[in-house]
Order: C-alpha cells, then structure tokens, then sequence
C-alpha cells in the first residue's frame, strides 16, 4: 500500500511563497487545546440543534461524536469549520474563533463533508489543484502534492477521469484527498463512511488511521458504532443536541455496559412478554421490538440459565458490548432506527 | 519525517493573513476555477449565450426591419430598424446574462452543486467567493459583447468608431445587475421565489424602448420606464452607437455606478446570509 511519504523517500517540504522567519509572524503559544468548545449553542428558528455542548480536544487525539441522525453533530462541525454562525458559547479552534478568523482557522482544517460536494466540472487531479488555490498555495508545490494524494487515495490512475465517472467509494477517497491538500492540523470528517460498502470502509479506515498515526487531529461524526470503536480515542455521545457521556470506547462500555450480551429473539409476538420471566438473570434486560438483550459479564452462564428455565429462543447470540449498548442505555433508543 | 507532521510553512502563511472572516484577498482562485470549469465542460453554454441576441437581431432586425422600414435614431437621423434595436439587445443580453450568473448560477452552486460549500470550507471567505463570480460574469459579458458588437460591424450596422465603446458599457450595465443580483439572491430560498427574479425581467426587456421608441408611452408610464435600470442600458448603448452624445448621456452612466455601489454595499451586507448559515 503506497505510504502518504512521498514515493521517493525523502520528505517534500512544501514551497512557501514568502518563507518568512520563525520570529517575523508571532505564532500564539501552542495550546493545549486545539479546539475547545463552551457551552456551545445554535438554534434554527425554534429547533434547537446544538444544546449548549462543551468540550475540549487535544492536538493529536482522534475525537468522535457519536450519536443518531439530528443529533446535532454536523451542525457542530460546520460551527468549528465557521460556516456556521453560533448562536451562544464560546469556541476557539488552534486558538481563534472560526467566526471571526474563518480563513486563518480553515487554512489548519481538512473538511470531509456528510455528502461529497466535489466540483463536477472538474477532472480528478483538477480537483485537488484548483482546491489547493481556494488556500492560496502556489501551483509548484500543488502539482506534486496532489499527485502524492492521488496515490495516498489509490487514484492515480484516475487522475484525468471525470468525477462523476468515479465510483462512490472512490470519490469519498478523493474528497479526503482533497481535504488533506492543505495538510491540516485537524481534519473534521462527518459520517466518512455512511454509504460505502464494507471494503470502501476499510480502506477507508486504514487511511484514516495512517493519517492519526501521522499526528493529524481526527475529528470525526458518526451513527456507526464500529466506526467509533475502530478510530476514536475518545469520543462523546450526542442525543438531541446535548452530551450525554464523554470517555474512552472502552471507558464509555465499561461504564455503561456490561462486559457482554447476551441476545435473544423469540419472535416478535413474544419478545414484549417475556420480560417477567427472565427476571433475575443478568444485570440488566433491555427489551426491543424485534430482540431481548441480557446484559451480564457472562453470556453463556446467562444462556445456561435461560435454558434451565425452559425457555426456548429462535436465536441466541452471545457479544461482547458494544457503543451500541451504551447509546441505549442512555438515551433508551438504538443509534441507527 | 511525514508530509503531514512537518513545519506547515504553507497554510501559516495563509493564516498570518488578516482581513477579517469574510474575505482572505484570493478571489483569483475562485476566478482560476471558472476558467477551468469553461474550458473544460461549460463552453457550450457560453456559446449559446453569444447567439441569443444574434438570434432576435436577425429575426426583428433583418425580418421586422423589412416590415418597419428606417425610423428615426438617437440623433434624429433616419437609420435601419436593425441598427435602430441592435444596441437595445446588446444592453438586454448585458441583463440577462449577468441576472442569470449571479441569481441563477449562484443559487444553483450553492443549493445543488454544493460548490460554495466546498470553497468555504477553506481558506476563502464569502466575499473572495463574491467578487469571483461578479468578475467571471463581467468577464463572460465582455466576449458576448465583443462578438455581438462583431457581429453588428458584419451587418454594416456599425457607422463610427465610437461604437466600439458599447463594449465597456455593456460591461458597466452587467456590472449594474450583476452586483445587484447577487445580493437579491440572498433572500431566495426556493426555486418558486427565483422564478420572480424573471418575472420582473421580462417586461423591463419587452417595454424599455427596445423595440420602439419612449415616446409611444403616455407620460406618466415614461416615468416609469425611466426609472427601470435596463431603460437607461438601452438609451446609453443606442446613444454610443450613433456617436450621438448629450448630457443625458452621462445620466445613464451615473445611473449604473450608483446601482453599482448600492448592489455591491447589499451584496456585502448579505455575504453572511448567502453563504453563511
């Protein structure tokens, strides 16, 4: 798999049009923080889509939001992109806020929007080239670097295709691509993967991760708690516009799950009723439309049990927990409905 | 050492910039961009632009004009029909194209294409976006109006050297919409509500003493048509091309650049509703 170094070996230090000294531009004291989020408003008319979120994330760290659609988790992430006017609460990306700094801030981001907007009118290389000129950055250090994109997105030979020739795997590729032309400190990816089939995923997902290996701030949105779990060091759960936990995959599953789950379905007629008797076996029961899960630190013994009992399920299923069943747990709703 | 984790030379040097968060000095990027668009997909759209009022000089100039005979020119000197309406449907082609460019084309980039959405994502901000598009729309305005000024020296409708500056003025009249147009498209949300912007077009085309003179107008309707901007286009254009100058000549340009500057003052006002939400 070709590496985002580049082919050669040696690194291309980007071409600078005025390489200024390390003193003439004051760079502000390295934050801790590269975005810190306050009380973090914004309301459409009457429809509150962010309710006052607060959080902090540190350079290097790959930082999700996690919750169901209309969460408020892409209106979010076009307040940090500053295409988006808050409506109450303080927010500083790298240290400035995006309203009143959009261009300095964005010139450090990498967008990776919820629908690919790639310009159709351009060809694929185009796309990058023209992309690198909206930051300003001159044609000699594009040219190279958006051949070494192409590659890091396995598309060099569509260099010269149309988009809208490019299958959608491949233009989520290159839209990440092109977000990365800049090389940004952060990169926001909104709900990277919906969409894509199961491989497209995972090349997707070991180019996200060559990037978090390479120190670039992930910040990444999503229903998928797979997706979650695969790339988040941390991550906060979002359910109409507010928190409702923050911590570690494993933290988050720790604390609000069980170590495992036992599923069962026993059709749909019966699921609702079946409660009374499994009482007493494991933790905690959750029931659902289509299955009952058992939440307990031993599936099997769980199962055993339920067997002793004379119940007979259609299906069991012994996991381990996943963010799934901590969503459920706090909101009393699955992610994806 | 990786691409990514070294010293970011590049994007500091787009970040020490400040003029504000509307505007990063790089509308020639959004410029560049058009460019390339045309040249590699749009250029048939502008082609048939450039033949629209070749068309209808043809039709009601060559055709009508056999019907109509000569009629009297801004000087009061007998001249062709053809002549008569050739400099109305240079100033109507300067409205529509740059009504549609910047209403149209702008409302269709930003709720379809999602183009604006990807620009603003970096390092430009609404008003680099802005001057972009008002200049490609000038830029397009000005090819129209060479060639169909081209197309009139062609048809022997071209009698003085002054003629040649209908060319600017007509990008002064597509100014005048253009930065109007822009700002009025921030206040349409859906298709239906861009269908009024055409609505009002086309009867400012039709009555604006395109294809006959004001003077058919009872008074008070004179006013009126008088205070329509595309009246002031079509008597400004027809005046430079009898190189028939008065003092209501200057009348029509200050026309424009008043509309110019209050388009642009509401263009900018409403950068952050048209882009921004």
């Amino acid at each position: 798999m070709p590496e985002l170094h580049s082919a050669e070996g040696t690194s291309k230090k980007p071409v600078s049009a005025h390489e200024t000294g390390p003193e003439k531009h004051k760079e502000p004291a390295a934050p801790q923080y590269v975005i810190t989020a306050e009380n973090l408003t914004k309301t459409y008319g009457d429809v509150i889509a962010v309710d006052g979120i607060s959080f902090s994330v540190p350079a290097g760290e790959s930082f999700g939001l996690l919750g169901p659609n209309g969460a408020g988790k892409s209106t979010t992430m076009k307040m940090i992109g500053g295409v988006s006017q808050r409506t109450s609460g303080n927010l500083t990306i790298m240290g400035l806020d995006p309203e009143q700094n959009g261009p300095e801030v964005r010139a450090h981001l990498g967008v990776v929007p919820q629908q690919d907007n790639l310009d159709e009118e351009l060809k694929v290389r185009d796309n990058l080239l023209v992309y690198g000129r909206y930051f300003g950055l001159p044609m000699s250090y594009l040219k190279p670097k958006a051949d070494e994109l192409l590659e890091f997105a396995q598309l060099t030979d569509k260099a010269k295709a149309k988009v809208d020739a490019l299958s959608g795997g491949m233009k989520r590729r290159l839209t990440i691509a092109r977000s990365l032309i800049n090389e940004p400190r952060i990169l926001l990816l909104d709900e990277p993967t919906t969409g894509l089939d199961p491989q497209a995923r995972h090349i997707l997902w070991d180019r996200l991760f060559r990037l978090k290996e390479q120190g670039v701030t992930l910040i990444l949105t999503t229903h998928y708690m797979d997706e979650a779990e695969q790339l988040c060091d941390r991550l906060i759960v979002v359910d109409k516009g507010r928190i409702m936990a923050e911590g570690s995959p494993a933290a988050l599953i720790r604390d609000y799950s069980t170590r495992e789950v036992l599923e069962l379905r026993f059709g749909s007629e019966r699921n609702a009723s079946i409660g009374a008797e499994l009482e007493g076996i494991g933790e905690r029961l959750e029931t659902l439309p289509d299955r009952v899960l058992i939440y307990t630190h031993d599936g099997e013994a769980a199962l055993e049990e339920v067997s002793a009992r004379g119940l007979r399920p259609l299906t069991s299923l012994v996991r381990r927990s996943s963010l799934e069943d901590v969503f459920l747990r706090l909101t009393g709703r699955s992610l994806v409905d | 050492m990786t691409v990514l984790t070294h010293g970011h030379a590049v994007t500091d040097e787009a970040r020490n910039r400040r003029f504000g968060p509307l505007y990063s000095r790089n509308a020639r990027a959004v410029i560049g961009r058009g460019l390339m668009a045309t040249k590699s997909s749009n250029w048939m759209v502008m082609l048939s632009g450039f033949f629209e009022p070749v068309l209808f000089l043809i039709s009601m100039g060559v055709g009508m004009g056999a019907v109509v005979g000569s009629v009297a020119g801004p000087g009061g000197q007998e001249i062709s029909y053809a002549a008569y309406i050739a400099p109305a449907l240079l100033a109507v082609s300067a409205m529509n194209g740059a009504v549609y460019d910047s209403t149209w084309n702008v409302f269709f980039k930003m709720n379809f294409a999602k183009l604006y959405q990807g620009m603003l994502y970096t390092s430009l901000g609404p008003m680099d976006v802005a001057i972009g598009e008002i200049f490609l729309a000038l830029l397009r305005g000005l090819l129209y109006a060479t060639g169909f000024t081209a197309v009139m020296g062609l048809m022997g409708l071209i009698t003085t050297p002054w003629a040649l500056l209908m060319i600017p003025a007509s990008v002064l009249i597509a100014f005048g919409f253009a930065s109007f147009g822009m700002g009025i498209t921030s206040f349409m949300k859906t298709f239906q509500q861009m269908d009024w912007v055409n609505f009002i077009m086309l009867p400012m085309f039709l009555f604006s003493a395109t294809f006959y003179p004001l003077s058919v107008y009872p008074e008070y309707i004179q006013w009126l048509i008088q205070a329509m901007p595309l009246w002031h286009g079509v008597e400004l254009l027809r005046q430079i091309s009898a190189a028939s100058f008065t003092p209501a000549t200057a009348i029509h340009v200050g026309y424009y650049l008043v509309m110019i500057v209050l388009g642009l003052m509401l263009t900018t006002g409403r950068l952050r509703s048209l882009f921004l939400k």
